[in-house]
């Protein structure tokens, strides 16, 4: 693996202001930061957010960086967990121009740049998405026709986060994008509509000859179910790479 | 000075600051990290070995592993994505028992893993009651999700340094990065100093 810390800037805690707030769904909002002295970040990575109560109690969270290193602006999207400590707050109370505490970016293999080529094949559950757009807008940003396949597994539609935008990627040069919706089809729905299982990674993936950088990211019980049809089909395990999250921010 | 969070009050939990690290909150559940597919070595074909900068190697079968004197203690453990789990018990056997013949002039071990895992250590750091080689969760045998059948379990450091699905360790005379080490996280991963990232 690249040793990736050499001359590298420290992960200090850097003071960010809100700049724009996007509602992505009932439950989720994109918070986007102005970030001082922001190192730049590869799609996939993280950062740690920090909260800090008057009475100087604080917590963290780790959330995934939603915009390409291209854009001008680091993009959050956060998911709000109904009992969680930090993102309600996020989700709910934060406005514009408020600060925010943040360091990064953090995360090293779950990570593509365009230079790493492809085929590239996403794997989303939920906000699980949230990465893998990242990697989505890069691949847009660099005008890249690397050949993608991104699968996104959602309860329903409303629950799928960059619709408008992902609509306008889909007609784009050797991109795939492909929908289940596991609760809830509007009428006249042609996707999937099940649980991702072999049958549909076969449909919509290249095959494991083709070795595409896989990148699966959701909940645990999504991915640990998503990554082990991989293996089962007999994709190499080397090129799986997997993030899981668990709702306890 | 961290600006204040307006609004922000947080739901905290009485907890022993004593046991839980700077920036870390407790859980209930187990959550699930790992880098790649959950890995599932049965156990007929496990082995643990001991090899390196040694005068001589060690190898276990599953069978003579589970032959080694055994421990039982209550731990807490804590990741480095901010979760800790307090009071956990586990089964298996201590390092130092693995490494009482191994004659080393290594000061670093390499843990490594199904999956192409890896992770480092001072020798220090997994010796003296400080680690284990564990395969019983609460009285139960390590589910492959949380990196049975058995993992490295080093409750004082951050818990990517207890690598799941371990198969062995090799000793080193320099300090070598792993996969977490090499990718930005913390050399040492003490959680109480919050070494989380490599500049920390």
């Amino acid at each position: 693996m690249e040793r990736l810390s050499a001359g590298r800037v420290p992960i200090v805690w850097r003071t960010a202001t809100v700049s724009g707030l996007v509602d992505e769904s009932t439950h989720a909002r994109t918070l986007v930061l102005d970030v001082p002295g922001w190192p730049g970040h590869v799609a996939g990575q993280h950062v740690d957010v920090r909260l800090t109560a008057e009475d100087g109690y604080q917590a963290q969270r780790s959330y995934s960086i939603a915009s390409a290193p291209e854009a001008a602006q680091l993009a959050l999207t956060v998911e709000r967990i109904e009992d969680g400590e930090v993102s309600p707050y996020l989700s709910e109370d934060l406005v514009v121009g408020d600060p925010l505490e943040l360091r990064g970016p953090i995360g090293g293999p779950f990570t593509w740049r365009v230079a790493d080529a492809g085929p590239l094949l996403l794997l989303a559950g939920g906000s699980g998405l949230v990465p893998l757009m990242a990697m989505l807008r890069h691949r847009a940003a660099q005008r890249s026709v690397v050949d993608a396949h991104l699968l996104v597994s959602s309860r329903g539609l409303d629950d799928v986060l960059y619709r408008d935008e992902l609509a306008g990627l889909a007609g784009t040069v050797g991109l795939e994008i492909s929908y289940t919706l596991t609760r809830e089809q509007p009428a006249g729905w042609t996707g999937f509509a099940r649980r991702v299982d072999a049958e549909m990674l076969r449909a919509i993936a290249p095959p494991p000859s083709a070795r595409p950088r896989t990148f699966v990211c959701g909940p645990t019980p999504f991915v640990e179910h998503v990554a082990d049809a991989l293996v089962g089909l007999g994709y190499d395990q080397a090129t799986i790479h997997a993030e899981r999250f668990g709702p306890t921010g | 000075m961290a600006p204040i969070s307006r609004g922000f009050h947080g739901r905290r939990r009485e907890a022993d600051p004593d046991r839980v690290p700077p920036g870390q909150y407790v859980v209930d559940d187990f959550p699930v990290l790992s880098a790649g597919p959950t890995q599932r070595t049965p156990t007929d074909s496990w082995t643990f070995a001991i090899g390196g900068a040694a005068e001589s190697g060690a190898a276990w079968s599953w069978e003579e592993l589970n032959a080694l004197p055994q421990e039982t203690f209550t731990t807490d453990i804590h990741c480095v994505t901010k979760w800790s789990k307090l009071g956990t018990t586990w089964t298996g056997v201590s390092v130092d028992t693995l490494l009482e013949d191994v004659v080393t002039e290594a000061e670093f071990v390499t843990a490594w893993s199904d999956g192409d895992y890896t992770t480092n250590l001072t020798l220090e750091d997994v010796t003296d009651g400080k680690a284990w080689v564990v395969h019983t969760f609460e009285g139960e045998p390590l589910e492959p999700e949380h990196g049975g059948p058995a993992r490295l379990l080093v409750p004082h450091l951050y818990f990517w340094k207890s690598a799941k699905w371990v198969r062995g360790l090799t000793l080193t005379l320099d300090d070598e990065p792993g996969f977490w080490e090499a990718a930005g996280y913390h050399n040492h991963g003490d959680p109480f100093k919050e070494q989380r990232y490599w500049s920390d």
